[in-house]
């Protein structure tokens, strides 16, 4: 198993192989009908589309935080560094460890800005503080938050406004030093000056990160990806070089949405 | 046309107010009544022998200590019981139980909060007590312990249902927060949901408690109602007799006006001031909580 996700890494610089994932909710709502698609390390790959396109779905999926949704019927595999994560037997906290996750609304959790960074950690089981400390310190500079929280670690995270709370949230993911980052629309509820913050630790993330991004527009999605990925009703319409598929799109509909003539 | 839809509105919203005074009003008259029939307790017999530790009211002993100390350890057992067992119930049903469990569940939790107490006390002397004379091998099965075990079972339905709606109104997005982090399922119970929750859960704790001091008729059926003090941790074994079964077992015998009768209506306002100092402290918890919640978000 080591072996063959050593080879499959030296084969591919893909950390993430999606092969025929298909996926419908019990509600029949949103899902995901025969995506194939190779996400490469070290890049910003964004999934973007109009709504109910099935781009939350495949976050969800990265992460398994699916299991918690009631799910009819799921089909394909998901290979992280050759593993198959869909595979029931896998240790899924494990797992949620290793690919973090950032919500569209950010969600601190009822205590401490500085509680909040470190809480993965401490599930985790890591006690000694300077260990935390450090963690606390790496992941506010990442996240680009540091200079503007760093005096007042221990006040409510609730607290800050919103665009310092995504950053904290993001933070906090990376204090598990998680190796892919899932962000789902981060920057919907921010104003434009948060918003390029944001964006622009992604750019500097991705040196250290391979981060999956739902943007909250087409504008952001061009601003930002290496690759991107448009999904229509379920369907991977296109998937290409962000600069070739923003500049020209092979595919008529994906033509249509980024020129905002449906959507 | 005008002029009688604004009557209308008139007497509607004069009609609203009245019954929304009346509360207030009724409060207030039922605390007037009790410290006009308690209060001259306090000249006729006095406060040293109030403090007595004797009640035995045909020969004039109105010691009520054995009382107040028999109602407050079976309520303290009964929280012992229904605190645990209500915030257990709340959370499985809330985070647990897959929904078609969920809904057979909360419906007959609520059923069982419908529960004449009468009935409870039933089944308490005819299967409880003998089982726990014969288990606990005691000479009489009629205890405060029983009584504890009765009222827990009061106590738990209020409890589980309010805890069970603020854990409930806990937004998903916490939890799926906490499980994206890595936390396994009992870690976000504990450490996001529950906490989150806080406020609401205290509040039906808080209720439960309130209910189980305010219980009369099952207590009287299944402690005993041997009015002796009850301090000791032994005690609970022991026959106790509460206040709200003293009240309502002698009232019914006392002359009008009499000392006995001033004593039990000052009982009553010693349980009316108890039940007052438990809803003060429960809201004031939330108030607490609330005004936090407040400071941080401006």
């Amino acid at each position: 198993m080591v072996l063959s996700s050593i080879v499959n890494r030296l084969l591919h610089m893909n950390k993430i192989q999606i092969q025929n994932l298909s996926l419908q909710y019990s509600d029949g709502t949103e899902s995901l009908r025969n995506v194939s698609m190779e996400i490469r390390q070290n890049a910003v790959t964004v999934l973007f589309g109009p709504a109910g396109g099935g781009k939350s779905t495949l976050l969800r999926c990265l992460n398994r935080l699916n299991d918690l949704a009631e799910v009819k019927t799921s089909s394909g595999q998901i290979l992280i560094d050759g593993v198959n994560i869909l595979d029931p037997k896998i240790d899924v906290v494990a797992l949620r460890r290793k690919v973090g996750m950032v919500f569209a609304r950010p969600v601190p959790l009822p205590m401490s800005i500085r509680e909040n960074v470190i809480y993965g950690l401490e599930l985790a089981g890591e006690k000694r503080k300077s260990k935390l400390d450090e963690a606390v310190e790496r992941s506010l500079k990442l996240a680009a938050i540091w200079d503007e929280v760093k005096d007042r670690l221990n006040d409510p995270a609730i607290a800050l406004s919103g665009g310092q709370q995504q950053r904290v949230c993001l933070a906090r993911a990376l204090a598990l030093q998680p190796e892919i980052v899932l962000l789902d629309e981060p920057t919907s509820g921010l104003d434009p000056i948060s918003t390029g913050k944001v964006e622009a630790a992604l750019q500097e993330l991705k040196k250290e990160f391979t981060i999956i991004l739902v943007p909250q527009s087409v504008q952001q999605a061009g601003r930002t990806a290496d690759a991107a990925a448009f999904f229509l009703q379920g369907e991977l319409i296109e998937y290409a070089e962000g600069k070739n598929l923003f500049t020209a799109p092979k595919h008529k509909k994906t033509e249509d949405y980024i020129m905002g003539r449906f959507g | 046309m005008e002029k009688s839809l604004s009557l209308r509105e008139f007497i509607i919203t004069r009609l609203i107010q009245a019954s929304g005074y009346s509360a207030i009003l009724f409060v207030a008259l039922i605390f007037f009544f009790l410290l006009r029939e308690g209060l001259p307790t306090l000249s006729e017999v006095g406060v040293t022998s109030l403090l007595n530790v004797r009640w035995y009211p045909i020969e004039d002993y109105f010691g009520i200590l054995p009382l107040l100390s028999g109602s407050l350890i079976v309520t303290l057992g009964a929280a012992l019981v229904a605190v645990p067992l209500g915030v257990g119930t709340a959370v499985y049903i809330s985070e647990i139980a897959p929904r078609w469990m969920r809904e057979i569940l909360k419906p007959l939790v609520e059923l069982l909060g419908g529960l004449p107490s009468v009935v409870l006390g039933f089944l308490g002397i005819l299967i409880v007590s003998p089982f726990l004379r014969v288990f606990l091998d005691l000479p009489t099965g009629l205890t405060a312990f029983t009584g504890s075990l009765l009222l827990g079972g009061i106590a738990v339905p209020t409890i589980v249902s309010v805890a069970e709606d603020a854990l409930d109104a806990v937004p998903r997005a916490f939890r799926e927060g906490a499980w994206a982090l890595g936390a396994t399922h009992w870690q976000t119970i504990w450490r996001v949901t529950l906490p989150a929750a806080k406020s609401g859960v205290l509040t039906g704790v808080m209720l439960g408690i309130g209910r189980a001091i305010g219980e009369t008729m099952t207590v009287m059926m299944v402690t005993g109602n041997a009015p002796v003090l009850a301090v000791k941790l032994g005690s609970l074994f022991h026959p106790v007799r509460t206040m709200t079964a003293t009240i309502a077992a002698e009232m019914g015998e006392v002359a009008n006006g009499s000392q006995h009768y001033h004593v039990l209506f000052f009982i009553g306002m010693t349980l009316f001031l108890i039940s007052l100092l438990v809803n003060v402290i429960a809201s004031s918890v939330i108030f607490q909580s609330k005004k936090r919640a407040e400071r941080v978000l401006s």
